[in-house]
């Protein structure tokens, strides 16, 4: 299960890596949301998977049984969720932001602080 | 003014209180602390001499520099009087160290400064140490009175005040460490200083080139110096020369050995302006006066030799030794004295013969027996004298007669009477003609020649060249200028006041008196001579030798001597072409290097910043994929998975959607064919959590998602369109892809790689174990989150909220726009 998911994973971080490399700054950012998809799903594949089981301790126990899934990368991802959606609207406002001053969404023109004769 | 009587009381509750003082030579920190081991000094009682001593003559070196501006702005009358009694302090201090160290007692003080590294700020005082410093402190006073007097209404002279005490504390620093750390640091504020002080008249170009030049120059050597000795360190087994010295490891045979003197030459060669690096002294001399008779002649191009000399007992002897310094101190010494024939500027002529006397010096180091170290440590105060002298005598002539051009100048003597006598005295000195010092020490570098146990003919004649030519650079220095019928220039001529002839007078009296009563310098020379050997070597200075084959090498040398300036013209005629080959193309050759090395920069930058962000992300991408499948190689980690798709069929379905989401996001054209794309993806992921036993993560999912494809519809409503057709050239298509799949690859394999080892489960087994029973909570992921590691969660809420400001920041604020919209295109960048 784990190796297939792995496959997914290096699928995701190729595709979301060519997205980067585009001068489209709309798809610089399409690749942010899937970078961060990509990752996630690594961190609870390196935890291991376990099928159905959440990591909850039941009425009238006191420790985790187990068998359970792994809550370490739970716990984990849930952060990384949250703080991916944090720069995902960051940046959204820049790219915004960018258009309105810059008049462009293409990342080749905009070169105010890098000007093309300055190299 | 040097007695610390009162210290030892003063400090006697603080060591009690630490406990840890007094059992030690001096004050120790706390370990692993690093403070200023002045406020902590204490006197160990059981020592004759007061353990700070030299710490606080170096400090109040330092903090005379630091006062110097304020204290000329207060007093310009009579600020560098009062800063002259620092140094002179000092050189008090120091003359009385006399006694002991003539005695071959060195005085030593130590404290530790980085107690982790074995470093220590130590100081050791020993015949070769007292030398210079009497010579740093003495000279020094005289300068900084004649500074004053050279430099009256200056604006800058505060400022130039604090750059000269800051050298002087420096280079007092550099030849009493023992650290080789120490030693390090105060060798490289030597030269921070020289470029300062080289650069002063900053509104000149040339002045600045010529700054920046010595700073590169002896900057390069400074980071040979520390390779050098941290070799060294490591080869002796100790962090001081004293303690390598005692250690006695052989290091000639080292395997170090080669590695160490190379590095340690390297320092020694540019910093005592030796051939090829000999190019800068002249050009230093853009400085003002009183910095070339200080710096760039009686003391810091001498650095460079006094290492040699320090060295010369841990590293002389060998082969490769004797034919470095002998070969190339020699071929110093020629050059140095052929060209100062050549020139016609005064302190150019001085710059010169001190280029030859560096030389000398080196070579006499290499050749390292009895004699030669002897007439090292002769030569070494005859030359401080005599040049500190004439530099200051020449600066007078250019101050009194607005000239230092030679050519110029004829008949002084009758307008500057007292700096022509001065002038004369140092220039007999420096021709090496009886009675004066500058004799003993040419003689002994004869006998040290002669007495050469290997075969060093040629190096004896280029040495009785280069000692003919002192002799008619002294006449190019005295008899042209002062003698014959007075010259334009000469007419309204006069004398300086006090502070411009009082160094002069003492340095170039002294070159006489210690010539006609040598004795008196055997104790100090022995001890310095000591120091170079390793071992005791007495020294016996006589004027008379009596009728020695080095007499009649002198006799040879007058003879020559006089010839050279006889016959000036078609000399530097001659020396014309010569000269031609060397300085110039050397200097040249300087520039050669800072221009290839402006052209490669700039280069090397137009390919990695090209200002284009694809690039910049390409760049990043291969980097990390080079590093990250390196590192998988090399560590063998490549693990090749077993595929058992039995039974997996949610799992297969997952991740084919998964990759179909990406696919889409990368195919589709319009930007909500993209959003949808990204959509199923993200979805999938939701999917993927909620099967394998992650509800919660999987709802946040779900919400983040939702939330993202609904701002993600708003905010493209407002942008436009993506534009039609491929983004991007077939051939550029074609990298990027390939590079997007090895990334992906990379990850997969590392990812596998993981898989493939055990899974430590030692925090996981905790949580599950205290979640309830600790934090009474059943849901063991929300409990790590808001308990066991709830300053993640702080910290994750704050970066949203930061990222939450941000976006309103970008959003709402309203810069000053300029009037005219910025075109897009290339031609937007008109930014000042």
């Amino acid at each position: 299960m784990e190796t297939i998911m792995a496959f997914a994973v290096g699928g995701m971080v190729a595709g979301a890596v060519y997205l980067f490399l585009s001068r489209q700054l709309l798809r610089v950012l399409f690749g942010v949301i899937l970078l961060s998809n990509a990752v996630n799903v690594a961190i609870l594949l390196v935890g291991r998977l376990t099928p159905g089981q959440a990591p909850l301790i039941g009425q009238g126990q006191e420790v985790l049984g187990q068998g359970l899934a792994n809550p370490l990368p739970q716990a984990l991802i849930l952060t990384a969720i949250v703080i991916g959606f944090g720069l995902l609207s960051f940046v959204l406002a820049l790219v915004y932001r960018g258009y309105q001053e810059l008049g462009t969404l293409d990342s080749s023109q905009m070169r105010t602080a890098e000007p093309e004769d300055a190299v | 003014m040097f007695s610390w009587t009162g210290f030892p009381v003063a400090f006697s509750g603080i060591e009690g209180q630490l406990g840890t003082f007094s059992s030690l030579t001096g004050p120790v920190l706390v370990d692993g602390g690093f403070s200023v081991p002045i406020l902590a000094w204490t006197c160990n009682p059981k020592r004759e001499s007061p353990a700070a001593a030299m710490l606080t003559a170096i400090g109040i070196i330092f903090l005379a520099a630091a006062l110097a501006p304020t204290l000329n702005r207060l007093f310009p009358s009579f600020a560098h009087w009062l800063l002259a009694l620092a140094p002179a302090g000092g050189f008090v201090w120091f003359a009385g160290q006399l006694a002991t160290v003539v005695g071959g007692q060195p005085v030593a003080e130590s404290w530790k400064w980085v107690p982790a590294l074995g470093v220590e700020l130590a100081f050791r005082l020993d015949g070769l140490s007292l030398l210079f410093a009497l010579l740093i402190t003495g000279i020094g006073t005289l300068i900084v009175l004649y500074s004053g007097g050279y430099l009256r209404g200056h604006r800058h002279e505060g400022r130039f005040m604090l750059f000269i005490m800051a050298f002087m504390g420096a280079m007092l620093g550099l030849v009493l460490a023992d650290d080789i750390i120490s030693l390090f640091v105060f060798w490289e504020l030597t030269s921070v200083t020289s470029f300062l002080l080289i650069g002063f008249n900053h509104a000149d170009a040339r002045s600045r080139r010529s700054a920046l030049q010595a700073l590169l120059v002896t900057g390069g050597g400074g980071m040979a110096l520390l390779t050098g000795l941290i070799l060294l360190g490591t080869a002796g087994g100790a962090g001081s020369l004293s303690a390598i010295a005692a250690k006695g490891v052989d290091l000639t045979g080292h395997g170090l050995y080669l590695p160490i003197l190379i590095l340690l030459l390297l320092a020694a060669f540019t910093k005592s302006a030796q051939v090829p690096f000999h190019f800068w002294l002249p050009n230093a001399m853009d400085a003002p006066t009183p910095v070339s008779a200080y710096l760039h002649s009686a003391t810091m191009v001498k650095a460079g030799i006094y290492l040699l000399a320090r060295l010369s007992p841990m590293l002389g002897g060998t082969d490769i030794w004797f034919w470095t310094l002998t070969g190339f101190g020699a071929l110093t010494a020629f050059w140095g004295g052929a060209m100062a024939l050549r020139a016609t500027d005064l302190k150019k002529i001085l710059a010169y013969t001190t280029l030859m006397a560096l030389g000398t010096l080196t070579m006499l180091v290499g050749l390292g027996t009895d004699y030669a170290i002897r007439g090292f440590a002769a030569f070494l105060l005859a030359h401080s004298l005599y040049k500190g002298a004439l530099f200051m005598g020449a600066g007078s002539v250019d101050h009194g007669s607005g000239t230092r051009e030679v050519r110029e100048l004829s008949g002084l003597f009758r307008a500057m009477p007292l700096t022509g006598v001065f002038i004369a005295l140092a220039a007999l000195s420096m021709s090496g003609l009886p009675p004066f010092l500058g004799f003993i020490g040419k003689e002994l570098i004869y006998e040290g020649l002669l007495t050469a146990d290997r075969p060093v003919l040629p190096v004896l004649v280029v040495s009785i060249l280069a000692n003919a030519t002192m002799l008619g650079a002294a006449g190019l220095v005295f008899v042209k200028p002062f003698l014959g019928a007075p010259s334009k220039a000469a007419a309204h001529a006069h004398e300086g006041g006090l502070t411009l002839w009082l160094g002069p007078a003492l340095l170039a009296s002294l070159g006489l008196l210690l010539g006609l009563y040598p004795s008196i310098l055997d104790g100090l020379l022995g001890q310095v001579a000591a120091s170079v050997r390793g071992e005791p070597l007495a020294v016996e200075l006589h004027l008379w030798h009596g009728l020695t084959p080095a007499l009649g090498l002198s006799a040879i040398t007058v003879a020559l001597g006089i010839g050279f300036y006889l016959a000036l013209r078609p000399l530097t005629a001659g020396l014309a072409g010569l000269q031609r080959f060397t300085r110039f193309d050397a200097d040249k050759g300087w520039d050669h290097i800072l221009n290839g090395l402006d052209a490669l920069a700039r280069a090397v930058t137009g390919q990695l910043q090209g200002g284009v962000m694809t690039r910049y992300m390409a760049i990043i991408f291969t980097a990390m994929l080079l590093l990250l499948g390196a590192t998988l190689w090399f560590r063998q980690a490549l693990v090749l998975p077993a595929v058992d798709l039995h039974g997996q069929w949610v799992g297969l379905l997952l991740g084919i959607m998964m990759l179909v989401g990406t696919a889409g996001a990368m195919r589709a054209r319009s930007r909500l064919g993209i959003i949808t794309a990204l959509s199923v993806n993200g979805l999938s992921v939701a999917m993927f959590f909620i099967t394998y036993g992650a509800p919660d993560v999987g709802i946040t999912q779900l919400m983040v998602e939702t939330l993202t494809a609904i701002i993600l519809v708003l905010v493209l409503a407002h942008l436009p369109a993506l534009p039609k057709g491929p983004d991007r050239k077939p051939q550029a298509a074609f990298l990027h892809g390939i590079l997007a799949l090895g990334l992906g690859g990379v990850v997969t394999a590392i990812l596998l790689a993981i898989i493939a080892l055990p899974l430590p489960m030692t925090l996981s087994q905790f949580f599950g174990d205290t979640s309830y029973l600790e934090a009474y909570g059943r849901n063991v992921v929300n409990v790590i989150l808001v308990d066991f590691r709830g300053f993640d969660t702080l910290g994750e809420i704050t970066v949203v909220a930061s990222a939450g400001l941000g976006v309103l920041a970008l959003l709402k604020a309203r810069y000053a726009k300029p009037k005219a919209k910025p075109q897009p295109g290339p031609q937007t960048g008109e930014v000042a």
